[in-house]
């Protein structure tokens, strides 16, 4: 596993509603846990930044969006499925190798 | 209190400016609301809400929001510029704004826990708001449900949709797909939430034939025309609708009479055709119709008239050679400005776009009067049912006119005998001219007479008539034949002839 990659990760919201906040938690716990300080993490909120939403494509909320390392990789919903956002963030420790 | 009275106002249309549609949709779509448009694969669909949004444009100048599920907007672009709709030009005078929600094939998505479609609706209200909407065209709905695993979710955004839309107070057409041209409405159960106004797009295999049709389901507190009318899609209109019965029939009878370009035959009208009449001229195959229609044409040429001749039977060269044998010259009427000659054959399209066509003939020559030859010609076109919609649209659109048309109709049998044509067209049909073969003595004659003529006395004879380089001659009437009509005339000697008419007398 390259450890020295740092992840980049975009989280889009549309407003501070309870399932935002649930999956920003999740998400930095997930980050913590698995990444420790290799992360560098953004929340977009749509309804304040309408044109970024457009830029991306974005459709379902809360989306997240692992820009770096790549492949690009979008995960949606609350990430409450902590092994379906592993398995986006290309982190599932399940079959791994080494 | 407030809201049980905007209960009772009746809900406004908004013209849509699609050819037809705003007629059999009783002015619009449903102003303020969301539409539902619902047809199988390939029913037109997608022109068919882009096309709202550019008639809106080309029309009304109101700017629309395309939101696309399905096609990439830059296919659309491509495919509109087609219809001769310059989209991106539309974009940069922000007329017309994409929000694109197509597949993205090449970024993978996981599903990972509760979401909503927050995003999109985020994005269709901006868009609306910048370039201040007030149409919205959404295509399709069923390709939201195969982006996202949980349908239940994505039918509960898509009625949050359907309800933020009618809050932002644009009108919405909705698309979506059917599996069956009769059946449920649409897959995924969407009609439960956007079910208020429902059209439906059919594309119907009938007799080996395709055949488009659209029909109005509901709109829930507003009127609109009930069934079936066929449509058309057109490469440089889009779709165009054919509101056979809902064009008002505004019978405006007119007494002035016309020539029918034939003096016999005008002293056998009783002084010509009403200019406002339809006259069907029914005979077998070479008795003597094209000749009427190349006289009727001649007629009102030299009365300074513009004539359009629809030909469906004989080439231009055919048509100029035969009138040159009668002595008429149609190139010279066509240099002077009076006639306009179109020839096709019927099978080079749909009786949709042959009727679309020739109105568009109408109004552009904006002839005086109006000759087709033949209207059975088009009989193997279309089915019975798209035939008869023709026949019935095109003669109510002469008649709108208020000019003469004359139409012509093949018999199937030499002798006489009705045409499907003749069943179609007779009862809204003002003048019936009869042409029959009349065999005597071992003698092909032609014999020809006004079975029916609304408004005015004719005469009631069957006359025999010839054909020579003058054109045609109407003689006496066969006063000892009987049975011309039924296609077996008798011969009947002197006396019985003489006994029969003194019984009539008076």
């Amino acid at each position: 596993m390259d450890n020295l990659q740092k992840f980049l990760l975009k989280l889009y919201i549309t407003g501070h509603t309870a399932r935002s906040e649930r999956a920003i938690r999740n998400l930095r716990h997930i980050c913590t846990e698995e990444l420790g300080g290799r992360f560098e993490m953004r929340v977009i909120d749509i309804l304040e930044q309408p044109q970024l939403a457009e830029d991306e494509k974005i459709l379902a909320t809360p989306t997240l969006i692992k820009a770096l390392p790549l492949p690009l990789r979008r995960i949606i919903g609350d990430l409450s499925d902590t092994e379906k956002v592993l398995l986006g963030l290309d982190l599932l420790p399940i079959g791994q190798d080494d | 209190m407030i809201s049980v009275e905007n209960e009772m106002i009746p809900v406004g249309k908004l013209a849509t400016g699609i050819d037809g549609f705003d007629l059999i949709a009783q002015g619009g779509l449903p102003v303020g609301r969301t539409t539902l448009l619902t047809g199988t694969a390939g029913s037109a669909k997608t022109v068919f809400a882009a096309q709202f949004l550019a008639e809106g444009v080309r029309k009304f100048a109101t700017p629309g929001v395309f939101v696309t599920f399905e096609e990439h907007p830059e296919e659309i672009r491509k495919n509109l510029l087609s219809m001769g709709w310059p989209i991106a030009e539309w974009e940069q005078s922000g007329m017309w704004r994409f929000v694109d929600a197509s597949p993205q094939p090449e970024v993978d998505v996981v599903e990972a826990g509760d979401f909503d479609l927050g995003a999109l609706l985020a994005r269709i209200e901006y868009a609306v708001n910048q370039v201040g909407a007030k149409r919205i065209a959404i295509d399709s709905l069923g390709a939201v449900f195969s982006v996202f695993i949980n349908a239940a979710v994505v039918r509960n955004e898509l009625r949050r949709l359907a309800v933020a839309l009618k809050g932002i107070g644009v009108t919405a057409l909705m698309t979506t797909e059917r599996t069956a041209e009769y059946g449920e409405i649409a897959r995924f159960g969407v009609e439960e939430f956007v079910a208020d106004n429902v059209v439906i797009l059919r594309n119907v295999l009938d007799e080996e034939k395709r055949r488009r049709t659209i029909e109005v389901l509901k709109f829930r507190g507003s009127g609109h025309q009930k069934g079936e009318y066929p449509f058309t899609v057109l490469p440089d209109q889009g779709v165009v609708v054919i509101p056979i019965s809902a064009i008002e029939l505004k019978q405006r009878s007119s007494q002035t009479r016309v020539t029918s370009g034939n003096e016999d035959l005008d002293r056998m009208c009783g002084g010509g055709f009403f200019r406002d009449s339809l006259i069907l001229v029914s005979g077998a195959t070479g008795c003597g119709k094209t000749l009427i229609t190349t006289e009727f044409i001649d007629g009102g040429a030299r009365n300074n008239e513009r004539c359009l001749l629809l030909a469906y039977e004989e080439s231009r060269e055919q048509l100029i050679r035969n009138a040159i044998g009668w002595g008429i010259d149609f190139e010279e009427l066509e240099q002077k400005g009076l006639l306009r000659v179109l020839c096709a054959y019927p099978e080079s399209a749909g009786l949709e776009d042959h009727l679309i066509r020739i109105k568009a003939e109408i109004d552009n020559f904006k002839p005086d009067r109006v000759a087709m030859d033949s209207v059975s010609a088009m009989e193997r076109v279309g089915t019975r049912r798209g035939f008869r919609e023709f026949i019935i649209s095109l003669a109510s659109f002469v008649k709108h006119r208020e000019v003469p048309g004359l139409f012509t109709a093949t018999t199937a049998t030499l002798m006489g005998g009705p045409s499907v044509t003749e069943s179609h067209f007779s009862s809204i049909t003002d003048t019936i001219i009869l042409l029959r073969y009349v065999e005597m003595l071992g003698e092909m004659r032609r014999g020809m007479t006004v079975l029916k003529m609304r408004g005015s006395m004719h005469e009631k004879d069957i006359r025999e008539f010839s054909v020579d380089n003058r054109g045609m001659h109407i003689g006496k009437p066969y006063r000892n034949v009987v049975g011309i009509l039924t296609g077996r005339p008798e011969y009947l000697s002197g006396e019985e002839s003489d006994r029969m008419m003194s019984m009539f007398d008076e």
